[in-house]
């Protein structure tokens, strides 16, 4: 029980504070290791959630290639450093912020309305059962082939296209 | 489960608009792609949420698609910005305006 | 029955129209257009002759039988025929239309010959005489309207037969642009009568609308309304003041035209449709005054300009409007068949006159101008003896047919009208026969003021000069049909008898009992007799004996010979009060402001304006895709509230 809600407020916290980080640093390369950070709490989450096939599959797509491609480009772009956060256009930043805590506000809000949240009894057994990898496995290969096999052209059609995009021209 | 949902759900609710506020306010192409994925984390989180209360695996599947999904498009999108670089020496999206009127 | 096939009389020419027009630039040989121009002509006066027989074996009250052709209009309770009305006052006015119109056709193969478009005439007087067939034949008004149209149309179109020749000071077409246009005007006010009978009487047909004029309960203001609004399509077309400028220019037309046209026919519409609607203008007393106070001063007003004029073909245009003068004044009076039987005699007289005029201008070689001729009866024995007659006929001499229908008219004009009426009549007579013989004898006899080795007048050929003979037989005998009552004893007046029932119910209204003494008659018959032998005596003594004492009183009376000249000046006075206005007003308003600045403006400055708003608007294409982004959370925002509200 405690250790349930000490957990949650470590990871949450850890996912709060790296996501603002991320969005107000200066260098790149520090916000794309902020964002590490962030999947990594995330992970964190999920492990809580018993989803555990997701959370290992977090750390190792997300955290380990797709952050790492991440830096690859930023290294190889080299951008320039942006002035501080509200040094630049204050009027305009501070403007975003408000419209967007407004929506946050009323997601929040809607939240709250809906009543059936509180309604919402789940038996532990079956959250555990749920994100075991056989479950995940057995349902992906039997009722989710379709998508999954369409998840695999994506993917070739995706590479193919950052190829194409990102070579050099021939000579 | 004795943390009631709700926590989970203004946590991810949370990551959400701090993603949005990156992608509006950065200037820098790369660390928009990175709010950007930082907002698919979030309704992953959502997703995740959903799937442990209710006891079903669909939510969880659910993710994984939306895992594979979003390493596409980073691929892609970022190969489309250094394509872009190639062109305008630049990542600054303000100068990136050939559309303007 | 031919009165059925009454529509052939329309459709022959029509189809002679056609024939010269489609194929008459390919035919060169003038005998072949003259003959199927003319011989459609030629076969619908028979038709007519043969259908006024079948008329007269029908019983009084059973003359009136309409033949319908087909549905022309069915709109909303609006539901007009191409139907023809055989009558006894179409009757006649078929016969002289179709009967004069042979004979100056036959007359035109012989005047137009050698000219390059004689096809072109032909197909324009067949037009002429299809459309004033319409007009005469027609059961209602729009019909009526149509055949109106038509022969102002042809009016115009043959005024300007030939385009290319200088008139006066502009051309020929402008001239009958002029015609056209006035007539257009009086056209205005007889769709304005159109327009107003309708919605009194619901109809437009002449049976419905003469029997609900008796019937339903009209106020007399309105009848004044339709009568005088149709009266200035009359005077339009019958060129009557306000609107009788046209009729001098017309004269630019070749003379045939002005024989058939703006002589014996198409002049003659407007007593016609007035003779028509004899009902109408019998309920509305104030208006047959107006007719007859027009009328009346018409007549005075242009026998005076026709005294000084020097162009043959002058003297008889201002000659036919002062004699229209008097059918109207006949018509004013009420007696409305004293009117038909004047346009009858004077479309044998005048038509006879202007044939003669344009057998002259032949021979001089195309010279008008009356003070040039001189002594031709030597030369044309012909044309001189029928123009004499025909002088005879219009002064007013007994046993002619003129004097019969002249004198029932100033009869009339006493009887119904009052002694004023009378007095301007006479005097208007006197002047008649002044400068109808002022005409002749400068014309026919005395010396000769041409070279006679440079030009050879030489009398016509008999194409032109049978027709001279067959008018002037008709000028002499014609008005035998219409011998007054004192005369012709127990038989009466045998047109007037004709015509009766068609003017039944208009007398009944009017109750012109009016009973003066056979020895008031005989008076003033013989008082107009001898104001026409007098008019004839003093024009010989001046023009024949005594040519000095002419140019002696022009110079005496110069400021009034020189207004008489310049016909009252009242072409300027329009030009000036009218013309001008309308085209300043038009440069300067209406295209100027109205057309440049404001429609123009408008839809120059709307252009603008999108133009303007536009070039705001793009501003919010920045290219940036972050404020595209900011809009759609904007619009999430927004979103998220609706949902809200509606879900609490």
């Amino acid at each position: 029980m405690m250790l349930e809600i000490v957990l949650f407020i470590i990871f949450a916290t850890v996912c709060v504070v790296s996501s603002v980080l991320m969005i107000t640093r200066q260098n790149p390369v520090i916000s794309a290791l902020f964002l590490v950070l962030n999947f990594a709490g995330l992970a964190g989450l999920y492990l809580t959630l018993n989803a555990q096939f997701i959370a290992v599959a977090q750390v190792i797509v997300y955290a380990g290639a797709i952050m790492v491609f991440f830096l690859f480009v930023i290294m190889l772009l080299n951008p320039e450093k942006e002035k501080k956060f509200f040094k630049q256009k204050p009027k305009l930043k501070i403007f975003i912020v408000v419209i967007v805590a407004l929506v946050l506000l009323q997601i929040v809000y809607m939240i709250f309305l809906s009543k059936p949240l509180n309604a919402i009894n789940p038996e532990v057994a079956k959250s555990v059962d749920a994100g075991t990898v056989e479950t995940i496995g057995r349902e992906m290969f039997t009722k989710y082939i379709l998508p999954f096999e369409a998840a695999g052209y994506l993917l070739l059609a995706a590479t193919i296209g950052a190829l194409v995009l990102a070579k050099k021209k021939f000579e | 489960m004795q943390i009631p949902i709700e926590y989970y759900l203004i946590l991810s609710a949370f990551m959400f608009s701090v993603g949005i506020v990156g992608v509006l306010t950065r200037r820098n192409a790369i660390v928009v792609f990175m709010s950007v994925e930082l907002m698919l984390n979030s309704a992953n989180l959502t997703l995740i949420t959903f799937s442990s209360y209710l006891g079903d695996a669909t939510g969880q599947l659910f993710v994984f698609f939306v895992m594979a999904v979003a390493a596409a498009e980073a691929a892609v999108g970022l190969a489309i910005i250094i394509a872009i670089f190639r062109n305008k020496l630049t990542v600054n999206i303000d100068e990136i305006n050939i559309l303007k009127w | 029955m031919m009165i059925n096939l009454i529509y052939l009389t329309v459709l022959f020419p029509l189809f002679g129209f056609l024939f010269n027009g489609i194929l008459g630039p390919k035919i060169k040989n003038e005998k072949v257009i003259g003959i199927i121009g003319s011989g459609t002509i030629g076969i619908a006066f028979i038709i007519a002759v043969v259908a006024l027989f079948e008329t007269l074996a029908l019983p009084v009250d059973q003359r009136l039988t309409i033949v319908t052709l087909f549905q022309w209009i069915d709109v909303a309770g609006l539901n007009i025929h191409f139907a023809y009305q055989v009558d006894q006052l179409s009757l006649v006015m078929s016969l002289v239309v179709t009967g004069v119109g042979f004979i100056i056709h036959v007359y035109s193969i012989g005047y137009m010959h050698g000219d390059k478009s004689f096809w072109r005439f032909f197909t324009y007087l067949n037009l002429f005489i299809f459309a004033m067939m319409n007009l005469i034949l027609a059961d209602n008004f729009l019909l009526l309207f149509l055949g109106w149209e038509g022969v102002g149309l042809c009016s115009y179109l043959l005024i300007g037969f030939w385009y290319d020749r200088k008139f006066e000071k502009s051309t020929t077409a402008s001239a009958g642009l002029k015609a056209f246009i006035v007539n257009r005007i009086g056209d205005f006010g007889f769709l304005l009568g159109m327009f107003l009978i309708y919605s009194s009487f619901g109809s437009l047909i002449f049976t419905d609308v003469f029997s609900r004029a008796l019937s339903f309960n009209v106020p007399e203001h309105i009848f004044t309304l339709i009568a005088i609004f149709l009266f200035i399509g009359a005077t339009g077309k019958s060129a009557q003041i306000p609107l009788l400028v046209w009729l001098p220019d017309a004269m630019a037309g070749p003379t045939p035209v002005s024989a058939l046209i703006h002589a014996a026919t198409m002049v003659t519409a407007g007593v016609y449709m007035v003779a028509r609607c004899s009902i109408i203008y019998a309920s509305a007393p104030t208006a047959m005054m107006v007719v007859a106070v027009i009328g009346v001063f018409t007549a005075f007003f242009a026998a005076t300009i026709g005294l000084v004029q020097n162009d043959i073909k002058k003297v008889l245009a201002y000659s036919t409007i002062s004699q229209l003068g008097y059918m109207f004044l006949a018509l004013g009076a009420g007696a409305f068949s004293a009117g038909i039987f004047h346009v009858m005699t004077h479309a044998f007289f005048k038509a006879l006159l202007f044939l003669g005029a344009g057998s002259v201008i032949h021979s001089m070689h195309d010279v008008q101008d009356i003070r040039q001729y001189g002594g031709l009866k030597k030369y044309m024995p012909v044309t001189y003896g029928t123009f004499l007659v025909a002088a005879t006929a219009i002064s007013g001499i007994p046993p002619l047919s003129g004097f019969f229908s002249k004198d029932e008219i100033l009869w009339y004009s006493y009887a119904n009208l009052g002694i004023v009426f009378w007095l301007i009549g006479v005097i208007t007579a006197l002047l008649t026969a002044f400068y109808m013989f002022r005409l002749y004898f400068l014309t026919f006899e005395g010396k000769e003021k041409f070279d006679s080795h440079k030009t050879h007048p030489h009398e016509s050929p008999k194409l032109m000069t049978v027709p001279l003979i067959v008018l002037g037989v008709l000028s002499a005998i014609g008005g035998f049909i219409g011998i007054p009552e004192i005369f012709s004893g127990e038989h009466g007046n045998l047109f007037h008898t004709w015509l009766a029932p068609v003017f039944k119910a208009a007398e009944i209204k009017l109750m012109n009992i009016g009973s003066h003494s056979h020895f008031e008659e005989i008076l003033f018959m013989a008082i107009s007799i001898v104001a026409g032998v007098g008019g004839i005596f003093y024009a010989r003594y001046v023009y024949l004996k005594k040519p000095a004492v002419a140019d002696k009183t022009a110079s005496r009376f110069k400021g009034a010979y020189n207004i008489l000249l310049n016909k009252y000046f009242l072409d300027e006075a329009y030009e000036a009060s009218v013309v001008n206005p309308i085209v300043k007003g038009s440069e300067n308003i209406l295209w100027k402001i109205a057309d440049n600045r404001i429609i123009d403006g408008t839809i120059n400055n709307l252009a603008k304006l999108v133009d303007n708003i536009s070039g705001k608007i793009k501003k919010i294409q920045t290219g940036v895709a972050q404020s595209y982004a900011l809009v759609m959370i904007l619009g999430v925002l927004i979103a998220l509230l609706w949902l809200i509200i509606s879900y609490s």
